[in-house]
């Protein structure tokens, strides 16, 4: 399990997404759908702490990948 | 009712160590089970399995080998690289599966799919599937009230849970409320199992010609639904007809399905359905749960496009691997005690909706329908059960889409 004070930075990769909505559904504070398309929004690209396992579960549920969880930068104090 | 002319000899690979078939019987068990010697605790992600045209394919049935296979671009959807896992009415002694026919994007692959799958996803985003909500309650709430007039006795399926997502993808097609009962005929024979081959045949050619019709109609005077705005898109007419019937079949038997075979597992087990009733919060996990115990969809298959290796097991370019939904979702390495009915677990990551680029376009729409539902059923009707004994409940254990043929239900009228 990862330390939930760890802090979490986060990527989309819009042309992997295939808009099925699973990271709007599962984590609606930090990924939406755009209305042309349906892809995904990175609403905040390092949420508050109260939503990163939100955050984390949305990635892991992606059908294409397209949410990338960036490990922390170690120099970054 | 135990008619089964392919009934799998699923011990083969055990004993003799040659390719099983496929499993398909669900009647052995329990009515929501996977078919015997599908999920037998196993320690191999994917087998050895024969296929209907005598092709050695594979067998995923672990969740991690399902996810695997399903996410890799390295495998093919395309029909026409396909071997079929099981016969299928009317496809005997075919060793070849035809091309996906125009607008038909399940049985392509990017980019193809891709310009099909981009044109509609916006149409149904999480966003917009909810503010659908209070139609679908609506119409939930018409039919229940045509159920209450009819009844005690009826027939769950043809008074709710056929005629709620039907009256849901005509709002969004933009099938006109005045033409639905004829639209709604002709598509509850294509998936009527008592009616012959001929009458679907006819019924299927019915509701193309229908939507043919409709479109014909949208683009002549455009209004606000889905098929007018694809009027407006690159499509030709074939494919736009195409994707219309490809929304309508696949919005309409999936839900419908899960409605009345979703009813019948929560009738069956009334700790549950108590738990649901005494806290209508819990309806969305309740979805959820049933979506990953009953896996109506099942199976996928894919071909390999080059050789892949799959959980340590290398499937060679060419080989067509079966992704048996069912036993995923009831993988005990995912869902601890996958056996049992728990609606205060958490399904998610179930597969029932599939996974990768195919993954249900139209997930979001079916998790508003059963999340209004299913509550409102049960609010409607505190003492709703079974008329029949469970046993005598028809099943459709023949069909792609698993659920009940009909499920008379009854109540105690006020």
């Amino acid at each position: 399990m990862s330390d939930p004070n760890e802090r979490l930075r986060l990527g989309v990769d819009r042309d992997r997404c295939v808009g099925a909505g699973m990271c709007a559904l599962t984590a609606p504070e930090v990924f939406d759908q755009d209305d042309d398309e349906g892809l995904v929004v990175l609403l905040h690209p390092e949420p508050a702490p109260g939503h990163r396992a939100a955050a984390r579960m949305a990635a892991g549920l992606c059908p294409a990948r397209a949410i990338i969880l960036h490990s922390p930068d170690p120099t970054d104090p | 009712m135990s008619y089964n002319p392919t009934a799998p000899d699923t011990t083969a690979d055990r004993t003799t160590g040659e390719p099983a078939t496929l499993p398909t019987d669900r009647r052995t068990g329990c009515p929501f089970d996977p078919p015997a010697g599908l999920t037998a605790p196993d320690d191999r992600p994917l087998r050895r399995m024969r296929y209907a045209d005598g092709h050695i394919g594979w067998l995923a049935t672990s969740h991690a080998a399902a996810r695997a296979v399903l996410s890799d671009p390295r495998f093919s959807a395309r029909y026409e690289l396909l071997h079929l896992p099981v016969p299928m009415p009317g496809m005997e002694g075919m060793t070849q599966v035809p091309p996906a026919s125009p607008g038909d994007f399940l049985g392509l692959d990017a980019p193809e799919h891709t310009r099909f799958r981009r044109l509609l996803t916006g149409k149904f985003t999480v966003r917009r599937m909810r503010q659908l909500a209070e139609r679908v309650e609506g119409f939930t709430h018409e039919c229940l009230d045509a159920m209450e007039q009819a009844g005690p006795v009826v027939d769950l399926v043809e008074a709710f849970a056929r005629p709620v997502p039907a009256l849901m993808i005509c709002e969004l097609l933009g099938v006109p409320y005045a033409d639905r009962d004829r639209f709604q005929g002709h598509v509850a024979t294509v998936f009527d199992q008592t009616s012959d081959a001929e009458a679907r045949g006819a019924a299927f050619a019915a509701v193309g010609q229908f939507i043919g019709e409709l479109v014909a109609a949208k683009r002549a005077e455009p209004t606000d639904d889905l098929l007018s705005d694809l009027t407006t898109s690159d499509l030709t007419e074939e494919e736009l007809i195409g994707v219309g019937g490809v929304l309508l079949a696949a919005g309409l038997d999936t839900t419908a399905n899960m409605l009345g075979l979703g009813t019948f597992a929560l009738l069956s087990n009334p700790g549950q359905l108590d738990a649901l009733r005494a806290d209508p919060g819990l309806a969305e996990q309740t979805v959820e749960e049933l979506l990953r115990y009953l896996s109506v969809a099942d199976p996928i298959a894919r071909a390999a496009l080059e050789d892949v290796e799959i959980e340590g097991q290398l499937v060679r370019a060419g080989e067509t691997v079966t992704v048996s939904v069912q036993a995923a979702n009831r993988d005990p390495l995912k869902f601890p005690e996958p056996d049992r009915l728990d609606i205060h677990r958490r399904a998610t990551g179930h597969l029932s909706f599939g996974h990768g680029p195919h993954q249900c376009l139209g997930q979001q729409l079916a998790r508003v329908e059963m999340t209004v539902a299913f509550p409102a059923l049960f609010a409607r009707f505190p003492t709703l059960r079974l008329a029949v004994p469970p046993q005598e409940v028809p099943l459709r254990d023949r069909a792609n889409i698993y659920g009940v043929i009909s499920l008379p239900v009854t109540w105690d009228k006020e």
